[in-house]
């Protein structure tokens, strides 16, 4: 479904991913991990299509498609979707209509027709269940005022709306409780099937206790320095990170 | 020789109509005008704003613009659709009373040349602007609405104001307009271009509102991009009344809106909002005034503006607190988004603050759209025209909400949703 070769992207002229390998198919969770500053959320935003960040060598394909040809919204319509470790508060712009928005333009383009205001709803309703939304909440403008946790069931409940073929979770349980964490993991856990992937961003072991990755990769210094199954995750969060900086440093020298 | 061609500029532009009325009025007008003088960029107030320029550039008739003629169906153009309540027609300046619908329910209606009220000029005082002087000498008739006691007046009633340069290219316009105690009422207005030749809009609106009324004035500017206009808004509010002006402006050669609210005594509220979106060279500057002259009354005051290509914003917030005003909340904010490098907006909240015990706040933000929000809706799949569309539609809507008629609201949601859509 997704192959990264050899991707390299800097911000500002400072290089960050230095040679990403990655391959990603239908029905498998890759876990991102990592010390801070390695490259992680990147590698999100990268195959997200943020602009800020420039890709020097590599190329990305998703389904076939070259993904680093694409603007952002095409790569969500194509089935690419971020969810944002800092979700953005729009003050002004109500959740209801917004999603509403992103859903039809989204089936436009996969050749669907638009949802109609009836069945946009009972959908809404029925994926709301999914991470135990307050309805409330999208009465409101997009994330205003909403709480930590809040904005991250926000996240999910929108790639629920979206139904993405990969999702990149980044970060999605920093700053969560353990119930809230539990809430977004479940729902990720729902939403999981053989057609789908993901790629779990994240600083904690902790976060794969809910969803279970068929591989974990350890990112340093903008690589992948070492893959393994979820074991590896445990290993890490028992030793932290400083054995494999030493190996990857040593071996360099 | 330059100051030959204004001073015949301000002649022509000083002519009175013919049989005028208010002849002494008029005198005292043309006088002031004469010794002011038009102003030009190195007159503080109109600094950003070089109008007299304008003139000279655009305009080569001073004589005032004659009626053009008007059809009933350009009437149903210009009004909302679903609008149902009262029309008040301007000509080039001059009331048509067949073509307007005037219920007159819970008002009274009449030309200032026949009811002669003697309040006219108390308010907008020739000295406050020149242009107010000029109109003043100038108009030939105007329209004086006066909202009767403890009258609500359910409808609103709508100025519409034709302008089309006629042999002349001047349309001075005067409207004075009364809301006696207890009364409620809300006025709407829309200054339409019929053509896009040059003219000179100069318009006085008085507006008095007497003790515990409430009034609304909302506002529409969505003239052709040869239009110059003036516009001197001048209200007097008196005790627990509440006040609140909308001014939308979207389109325009040169536009100078100066607002006044005179809060003349204790537990009045005066809002003003204002949104201004400006593309091509559309210059829009908006100056406003607010007098706390007793104590116990506030003003709340939000304008925004989103400005594209080489457009020109100027935006004055004046707050005076009068000693005697004491425990006045004043609330001013500006915030502006500038969608091209070559767009300009120059704001400046002038406070002057005279009794000690009050609450005065100012603000005023200049940026660009937040990125990090456009690429939020851009991974939610909305393109990026229709993402930017959006947040300048969030950014916009909060002034829309004021607008008191909910045709005309819609009908005003229509024109800034599709200037956002295209990205203005």
């Amino acid at each position: 479904m997704l192959t990264i070769k050899n991707l390299h992207a800097s911000i500002e002229g400072t290089p960050i991913l230095r040679g990403i390998n990655l391959e990603i198919k239908a029905g498998e969770v890759h876990a991102i991990m990592g010390p801070n500053g390695s490259g992680k959320s990147t590698l999100a935003s990268v195959l997200a299509g943020r602009e800020e960040y420039e890709v020097t060598e590599g190329e990305v394909i998703f389904k076939g498609k070259n993904l680093l040809d694409l603007a952002p919204e095409d790569r969500a319509r194509e089935g690419v979707f971020l969810a944002f470790q800092y979700p953005v508060e729009i003050p002004g712009v109500s959740s209801t209509n917004f999603l509403r928005t992103a859903v039809n333009q989204v089936r436009e383009y996969r050749g669907l027709e638009p949802l109609d205001a009836v069945k946009f709803l009972s959908t809404m309703k029925e994926k709301m269940k999914l991470v135990e939304m307050d309805q409330k909440l999208l009465s409101r403008s997009l994330n205003e005022g909403f709480s930590g946790g809040e904005k991250k069931r926000n996240e999910i409940f929108q790639m629920a709306m979206l139904e993405p073929t990969l999702s990149i979770l980044d970060e999605t349980d920093s700053g969560l409780d353990i119930d809230a964490l539990k809430i977004v993991s479940n729902g990720v856990n729902k939403l999981k099937s053989p057609e789908t992937a993901s790629i779990v961003v994240t600083h904690y072991q902790r976060l794969l206790d809910y969803i279970i990755p068929d591989f974990v990769h350890v990112l340093y210094n903008g690589r992948i320095v070492k893959s393994g199954s979820k074991d590896l995750a445990l290993e890490l969060e028992e030793k932290g990170y400083d054995w494999i900086k030493e190996e990857v440093d040593t071996a360099s020298v | 020789m330059a100051t030959a061609i204004k001073t015949d500029i301000l002649s022509s532009l000083l002519q009175f109509p013919e049989n005028p009325s208010f002849s002494a009025l008029r005198e005292k007008a043309k006088a002031f005008a004469l010794e002011k003088g038009l102003p030009g960029i190195k007159e503080e107030e109109y600094k950003f704003t070089a109008i007299q320029r304008k003139l000279e550039k655009s305009i080569t008739n001073f004589s005032t613009a004659q009626p053009t003629d008007l059809k009933a169906d350009d009437i149903q153009n210009a009004l909302p659709s679903e609008y149902t309540g009262d029309y008040l027609v301007f000509n080039n300046g001059t009331v048509d009373f067949e073509l307007s619908k005037l219920s007159k329910q819970g008002y009274e209606i009449s030309l200032l040349s026949s009811s002669q009220p003697s309040l006219l000029g108390e308010i907008a005082k020739i000295k406050k602007d020149v242009f107010a002087a000029i109109n003043t000498a100038s108009f030939k008739d105007g329209i004086y609405i006066k909202v009767k006691k403890n009258q609500k007046v359910e409808q609103p009633v709508f100025l519409l104001f034709f302008n089309q340069a006629k042999a002349g290219q001047v349309i001075p316009a005067r409207v004075l307009i009364e809301v006696e105690e207890n009364a409620e009422a809300s006025f709407l207005e829309n200054s339409i271009s019929l053509d896009d030749q040059p003219y000179f809009f100069n318009q006085v609106v008085e507006v008095k509102a007497a003790k515990n009324s409430n009034s609304y004035y909302s506002r529409l500017q969505n003239e052709s991009k040869q239009s110059l206009a003036v516009s001197n808004f001048e209200s007097d509010i008196y005790r627990d009344a509440v006040f609140t002006s909308t001014v939308i402006s979207l389109s325009g050669d040169m536009a100078r809106n100066n607002l006044s609210l005179n809060l003349l005594d204790s537990g009045v509220v005066g809002n003003m909002y204002g949104l201004y979106l400006l593309n091509g060279k559309t210059h829009v500057d908006n100056h406003t005034n607010v007098d706390h002259t007793m104590p116990h009354s506030d003003s709340n005051e939000l304008y925004k503006g989103i400005l594209a290509d080489g457009s020109r914003g100027v935006f004055n917030g004046k707050i005076f607190v009068r000693q005697d005003a004491q425990k006045t909340n004043a609330f001013q904010q500006n915030n502006n988004i500038l969608l091209s490098e070559d767009a300009t907006i120059n704001t400046k909240p002038q406070l002057e603050i005279w009794a000690d015990d009050v609450k005065c706040s100012h603000g005023c933000t200049t940026g660009q759209l937040d990125e990090e929000a456009l690429f939020y809706l851009q991974t939610r799949g909305l393109g990026k025209d229709q993402a930017k569309g959006m947040l300048l539609f969030a950014f916009a809507g909060e002034i829309l909400e004021h607008i008191t008629d909910e045709s005309f609201k819609n009908q005003v949601t229509e024109l800034v949703k599709e200037r956002l859509g295209s990205n203005i």
